[in-house]
């Protein structure tokens, strides 16, 4: 059993657009998707990124019956999501970061009582969920008030507790910290990350967010132009892109160490007393590097600054023409 | 609190209901202005009726008859269907989304999705058009006249939801139709308000066999009356509401079905 299964999926929309005269409109076929293949086993967590337009969305779609791919094939909890919409209904959760699946002018908690009935939810089931993910997400404080009147931190955890009540063994999120403060990412990815531990929930995420990525995922996908450019660990990202880390070494006397073999000298600052150096894995190591320096110049202090992972991506999507 | 969790529509109606009535000042006025449309509409009729002795075979009173039971009809299909026509706005706010996530079908869910109580107020209306025009209307109530009532309230009913599902359909494709549809909609409701022997031939003919909006009044009240119809709409139609609501529900379903398909990118 895969908890997802997807083979060359395809989907194209048809986009209208002004054409040469007034009254025609050009007809244009873009494909959102291109081709995208992937597994995913049974309680792993994978990050989706990718630059808008990538594909991202759709593809959630696309896995959970909204969309229908226009070739190629789904499978979700080994069922067709479009022909067993409903089935699948009741063994996914998902969460669109952006919009909103509670009913905005009722308290919080009728959402979850609605839920409930429409999932039917015996009571002894429902209640010590709810009290649970009450428990973890620290909904209390604001179960009785109306959704439309919510934080939208405090909507992003009603959010994931309403995905979540119903135990789903698959957990899709759409852009789940877009908009949230540091403080209330943080909170939901470890929420996120002990649902995980505790109840082995596949997880699936499109993000912008590194840090989910980092958090949340051991699995990273990347989506260029519809297609899987990159499917792996987040190191192994790191390593295929060839991101440098850099070496911050502070020396006792601002003396030039001359020529380190495997680096470049990105900087000198603090009137000669920092020495910045950039290096990639695959060259050499942090070690090589210091050794290096420390036989001509006395290290007084050093740290070691790990590729930022928005320049990763940069990099990515400009080696890929973007 | 209950022990046990309703069904859902039951729950989701529930809801709906508690929040229109919860404010209490405002839907009270919803309601006065419910009464009011449906008190101006009547006097409309009334105003050309009593002009003549008779107007398209009816008097005054036989056609606020046709009036009452077109608006019963009416309003409790807008009460309980008529916001399906707001589908552009649920698929603009990703609503629409959020019900293919579910595990009940969309329509049912669209249906129980809102519930207009303030149409209340039109269906009170015509109640009371209904009683003052009855004893005028020169006609009998009998078990007869009882049975064909409540057939034509139910089928009636059930007829104009049915135009609401394929007004609501339609947006599927014309995402900026309302106003469009409401031509359907209303237009449809409008039509049946008045005897259908007014209209010239072929619209007469629309209004009885593509939209089924005789079939909702003006039909039965001629059954009751004893008359016979105008040529091509013979009087006996006028029990034939249900099946009329049955073959429009099956162009309502299959015209939603298509639609979902083309939203979701299957269809076209």
């Amino acid at each position: 059993m895969t908890a997802l299964e997807v083979q060359d999926l395809v989907r194209e929309y048809v986009v209208r657009e002004p054409g040469t005269s007034r009254f025609r409109r050009r007809r244009r076929v873009v494909r959102a998707v291109d081709g995208l293949s992937l597994r995913v086993a049974p309680g792993e967590s994978v990050g989706f990124i990718g630059a808008n337009g990538a594909g991202k969305s759709t593809t959630v779609k696309l896995l959970t019956g909204i969309l229908v791919p226009t070739s190629g094939t789904v499978r979700t909890c080994g069922l067709d999501p479009v022909t067993h919409r409903r089935d699948l209904a009741r063994r996914i959760g998902v969460v669109f970061g952006q919009r909103s699946q509670l009913w905005w002018d009722l308290p919080l908690t009728e959402s979850f009582r609605l839920l409930a009935a429409i999932h039917r939810l015996p009571a002894d089931v429902w209640r010590p969920r709810l009290a649970d993910l009450d428990a973890r997400l620290g909904l209390g404080e604001f179960l009785t008030t109306p959704v439309r009147q919510l934080s939208l931190g405090q909507r992003m955890r009603g959010e994931v507790a309403a995905a979540l009540l119903h135990s789903p063994e698959l957990l899709l999120l759409d852009e789940p910290t877009i908009g949230l403060d540091v403080l209330s990412s943080e909170r939901l990815r470890q929420f996120l990350r002990a649902e995980r531990a505790e109840h082995g929930t596949t997880l699936l995420l499109t993000t912008h967010d590194m840090g989910d990525v980092q958090r949340l995922c051991d699995r990273v996908l990347v989506v260029d132009h519809g297609r899987a450019a990159y499917d792996g660990d987040l190191p192994g990202l790191v390593r295929r892109v060839g991101a440098q880390r850099v070496l911050v070494v502070d020396l006792r006397e601002p003396v030039d160490p001359g020529l380190v073999t495997g680096a470049d000298l990105l900087a000198v600052e603090e009137g000669g007393f920092r020495r910045r150096y950039a290096f990639s894995a695959e060259s050499t190591t942090a070690a090589e590097v210091l050794a290096q320096v420390s036989r001509s110049a006395e290290v007084r202090d050093l740290s070691v600054e790990e590729p930022d992972i928005a320049d990763v991506l940069r990099r990515l999507y400009a080696a890929s023409g973007r | 609190m209950a022990d046990r969790t309703p069904g859902p529509y039951r729950a989701l109606l529930g809801s709906r209901v508690r929040a229109q009535v919860s404010y209490r000042t405002s839907f009270a006025a919803d309601v006065l202005a419910n009464v009011g449309i449906g008190l101006s509409e009547f006097a409309t009729i009334y105003v050309v009726f009593s002009r003549t002795d008779e107007l398209g075979g009816l008097t005054v009173w036989q056609a606020a008859l046709v009036f009452a039971l077109a608006n019963v009809a009416f309003s409790v299909a807008d009460l309980l269907v008529g916001h399906v026509d707001t589908l552009p706005t649920l698929v603009r706010s990703g609503t629409l989304d959020a019900f293919l996530l579910r595990p009940l079908p969309v329509l049912a869910q669209l249906a129980t999705s809102d519930v207009a109580l303030r149409r209340v107020g039109r269906v009170l209306v015509a109640a009371l058009v209904f009683v003052v025009a009855w004893p005028r209307a020169g006609v009998d109530l009998d078990l007869r006249a009882v049975a064909l009532l409540v057939v034509a309230v139910l089928g009636g009913a059930a007829i104009f939801s049915a135009v609401f599902v394929v007004a609501g359909s339609l947006q599927f494709w014309l995402l900026d139709g309302r106003e469009a549809v409401n031509s359907i909609t209303y237009g449809g409701s409008n039509a049946a308000q008045y005897p259908a022997s007014l209209y010239s031939g072929p619209v007469r003919w629309l209004f009885c066999y593509v939209v089924p909006a005789a079939f909702v009044a003006y039909l039965p009240v001629l059954v009751l009356l004893g008359e016979p119809g105008p040529a091509g709409l013979p009087a006996w139609l006028g029990w034939c509401s249900p099946l009329a609501a049955v073959l429009l529900w099956g162009v309502a379903l299959l015209l939603w079905r298509s639609g979902v398909r083309h939203y979701t990118g299957s269809g076209s």
